[in-house]
């Protein structure tokens, strides 16, 4: 009996104690005084834009770390190049490095005396303490995903497929949309899941290079911090459980449209 | 027709193909046989311009393709492991090459059609191929490479993974289709019974040389070295001479150059029997005899004998150095 229900009794254990008592308890709070405070906090103008401006952060990070991930991977994976165990190497420090030294070095390079910032500056381009250097940092820390998901299944796929379609008559990026593409898709969506999780909770990085004024570069990870602090607790939780759902919502979509048949391939 | 010359494929160090000359003739079934490591996949894959040679040529049907890309090459390749495109179901699969050159729906419809009752795949044109067996898979991808008209048909080791049963079907199968279609194919192999079964002509590859080319029979009946000779068949030795166990008898009495031997072991498989005999210094050979010449001799273990190559015995030409 122990042997058999024993781990899985840790592992569900485990689980309910750090991960669903916990989020489990922001949706309780959420709702503790009813609904009406509830809409209060999601419609008030600082919660709305927050809400907004973390969507454009997804909005941009995701597509171009999708796309910057299945070629990294492919080149890692596919090409006999060098500097692709650099590459390997290269794309996981961000998952090494804390999001706050992120955040610092953007601000040193891009910052109004930084490296580029001051020639960016002149020509009146800011992006330090404006979206932009916000979209740099949650790019940057939301990067490794889609790699680390497509690698392997790129691995564990081979290139016979490819190669078939090449004697087939495919060009190389025909054989990609055909071919490569769609056989490695689930660890593309998968990676999308991830990034977009990743893009949407960062607070750390995006924090630094901010400057966190309300209602113009705050994110809502950032407006649930400012809320908390300022002892307006239905509004942090609020917020937070806005985070929580949509990234809910996104992972219950992949799995939804995911066909059992193929949930091993 | 396929023309390679003087083909040389490195990787590092080592060397997969030294100086490779092979023509394929028009319409013919050809095999190309050797040990793993040979370089006869590697061969293959150089006709098909999925390899490029460190020097040589490779000429299809008169033009020199070394220098153009596999796509463009006309080749159609099948797959050890079938490299079904595991997101689309057979038709699909059938109808890639077709797709990729735009040609209209319902002449592509009629093709795959016609390639799917030549595989006799019919009823399976919705499946995927996870739904499919090794052998059914197999003959997906041979329809598949069929479809855009190939002017040459190249398999490497087509039947490598499927079980003993499936493999001796499928290849009288190909050899049938071959009759067929008499598209110029080249497979790979490592199995010689294969290589004797389906192929016209063969090509034995060793340590990325060919050994010898020539028709099955000729490759047995006259091996052109003693590694052609162990690849090809059964091999025993008398005294330092390769033979084949069946070009050896067995005599009860002594004669002129027969070896004295001790009957050490009589095994009787199916339809013949073989004889384990130690001779007199103390080396083992073994004799093969039909069930006949075996009821004749009524051998019985630790029994003399003596033992001598057959009238017809074909003798290996000696190593070259």
């Amino acid at each position: 009996m122990i042997a058999r229900y024993g781990p899985r009794a840790i592992a569900l254990g485990y689980l309910a104690v750090l991960l669903v008592l916990p989020v489990g308890f922001v949706f309780y709070r959420t709702f503790e005084n009813g609904l009406a405070p509830v809409w209060d906090a999601l419609t008030n103008p600082e919660a709305v834009h927050a809400l907004y401006l973390t969507l454009i952060m997804v909005a941009i990070a995701v597509p171009a770390n999708t796309i910057f991930g299945v070629i990294a991977a492919l080149v890692i994976v596919r090409s006999k190049a060098r500097g692709r165990s650099v590459l390997n190497v290269l794309v996981d420090i961000p998952f090494a490095v804390s999001p706050v030294i992120v955040g610092l070095s953007l601000v040193l390079i891009y910052g109004r005396t930084g490296w580029l910032g001051e020639t960016l500056g002149d020509q009146g381009i800011r992006v330090i303490f404006t979206p932009v250097g916000m979209a740099l940092a949650t790019i940057f820390v939301s990067l490794p995903f889609v790699v680390r998901e497509v690698v392997p299944v790129l691995r564990e796929v081979g290139d016979d497929q490819e190669r078939a379609a090449e004697t087939l008559g495919a060009s190389p990026w025909q054989t990609f949309w055909r071919v490569t593409l769609p056989a490695i898709r689930w660890g593309v969506a998968y990676g999308v899941v991830l990034t977009t999780a990743r893009a949407l909770g960062e607070y750390g990085a995006v924090s630094v290079v901010s400057g966190k004024l309300v209602g113009e570069t705050e994110t809502l990870p950032l407006h649930v911090e400012q809320r908390f602090a300022q002892f307006d607790l239905t509004s942090a939780y609020t917020s937070a459980f806005v985070l929580a759902g949509i990234a809910l919502i996104v992972l219950l979509i992949m799995q939804m449209l995911k066909p059992k048949s193929e949930a091993t391939g | 027709m396929i023309d390679v010359t003087g083909v040389t494929k490195r990787w590092g160090d080592f060397t997969a193909l030294d100086d490779v000359s092979l023509s394929v003739p028009a319409g013919s079934l050809t095999a190309l046989l050797g040990p793993s490591g040979s370089g006869k996949s590697t061969l293959l894959r150089v006709i098909a311009g999925l390899e490029g040679p460190d020097g040589g040529t490779v000429v299809i049907d008169g033009q020199d393709v070394t220098h153009v890309e596999a796509r463009r090459r006309g080749v159609g390749f099948v797959f050890q492991h079938y490299a079904a495109f595991k997101h689309m179901t057979v038709r699909n699969n059938v109808a890639f090459g077709l797709k990729i050159r735009r040609r209209p729906k319902h002449e592509i419809r009629a093709r795959v059609d016609e390639l799917l009752e030549l595989v006799h795949l019919s009823g399976w044109a919705d499946r995927y191929p996870a739904q499919l067996s090794g052998g059914q898979r197999q003959r997906m991808a041979l329809a598949r490479a069929l479809a855009v008209e190939p002017r040459v048909l190249l398999l490497d080791e087509p039947f490598g993974a499927l079980d003993a049963q499936v493999r001796e079907e499928l290849r009288t199968w190909l050899r049938r289709l071959h009759d067929e279609v008499h598209v110029t194919t080249v497979f790979v192999t490592h199995d010689q019974e294969e290589a004797m079964d389906v192929a016209e002509q063969i090509a034995v590859i060793d340590q990325g040389k060919i050994q010898q080319i020539g028709a099955p029979r000729e490759l047995y009946d006259q091996p052109a070295n003693p590694f052609v000779m162990e690849f090809i068949g059964p091999v025993t030795r008398l005294g330092e001479q390769p033979v084949r166990p069946h070009d050896l008898d067995i005599l009860l009495d002594p004669a002129d150059g027969a070896r004295e031997g001790l009957v050490r072991r009589v095994s009787y498989l199916s339809f013949e029997v073989r004889v384990e005999l130690e001779l007199d210094d103390g080396r083992v050979l073994w004799v093969q005899l039909t069930r006949a010449r075996a009821a004749e001799l009524e051998l019985s273990e630790r029994q003399i004998v003596w033992v001598r190559a057959g009238a017809g015995m074909p003798a290996a030409a000696p190593v070259s150095a």
